[in-house]
């Protein structure tokens, strides 16, 4: 059962990848983009982190998505013109398949026989202890990202608004 | 066809963030498209993210999943920074191709 839904879910999100890269108009890239969080929630609840899941949706394919769309529709974005090839496309491709192989070598070599995952051997994922932990050891990283944010809406408001004179 | 198995192994789940972190590269590299870029970026931290709460449930511990909540955190505030910067440059140039904002160029 924990292997069906990982492969329907993975398979999810390696579809919505694809179709993120291959789509030209960006409506349609974001909403592959809603579709890939919306499977990863569902596999970190696999993985038992289940602050982490509910999390995911609503900042990543709620907060985070709705801001894409909004900008996407404020300023009209249409279809992505298809201009001259650079370097980049020749070059990219084979560098890409370097790269994916040159981690997935090192993931099967570093753990050839790693254990399986099954759910509900890791129970530490809910909101009680990752409260705990981020309330003791992590107080300070915690409070830090509270002035970051704070820097971020600041610096969104001057960089957004109309000039007034 | 093979039986399938219960459950499945742990690279697996490496693996496939693999695979998204290398789909959000080349999101990056081939796209023009400013906001698409943008959301390259996102798929990258996603997989990112993917591979803590693995390693998390790999070392029995929580800490994977106070730092994929921190990755999420900073996500937001760059993704309202970042927006915010991508509404300025179109109001100034009336564009969303990357090519075409070249100021800092030669």
């Amino acid at each position: 059962m924990d292997a069906l839904l990982f492969m329907i879910f993975a398979a999810i999100a390696v579809v919505c990848g694809i179709n993120l890269v291959v789509q030209t108009h960006p409506i349609s890239s974001a909403l592959s983009l809603v579709g890939v969080m919306g499977a990863l929630a569902a596999l970190y609840l696999l993985l038992g982190g289940e602050f982490i899941a509910a999390a995911q949706l609503v900042v990543y394919a709620g907060a985070i998505m709705v801001l894409f769309i909004f900008v996407i529709m404020l300023l009209n974005a249409g279809t992505e013109a298809r201009g001259r090839r650079s370097w980049a496309h020749y070059a990219g491709v084979p560098l890409l398949l370097l790269l994916f192989g040159l981690i997935a070598c090192l993931i099967t070599r570093r753990m050839p026989a790693s254990e399986n995952v099954v759910f509900g051997q890791f129970t530490k994922g809910g909101p009680l202890d990752i409260g705990r932990a981020l309330f003791t050891t992590y107080l300070l990283p915690f409070e830090v990202t509270s002035v970051l944010i704070l820097v971020a809406i600041l610096g969104a408001i001057v960089l957004a608004r109309k000039e007034i004179d | 066809m093979p039986a399938l198995p219960a459950s499945v192994p742990l690279s697996w789940y490496l693996i496939l963030s693999a695979i998204l972190f290398s789909l959000g590269v080349a999101g990056f590299l081939f796209r023009r498209n400013i906001i698409t870029v943008f959301m390259s970026i996102e798929l990258m931290l996603n997989a990112v993210n993917l591979s803590f709460v693995t390693f998390s449930y790999k070392l029995k511990q929580v800490d994977g999943h106070i730092f994929s909540f921190f990755v999420m955190v900073v996500a937001a505030a760059e993704a309202a920074v970042g927006l915010a910067i991508i509404l300025t440059v179109f109001k100034n140039r009336q564009t969303l191709e990357i090519d075409e904002v070249s100021s800092l160029k030669n």
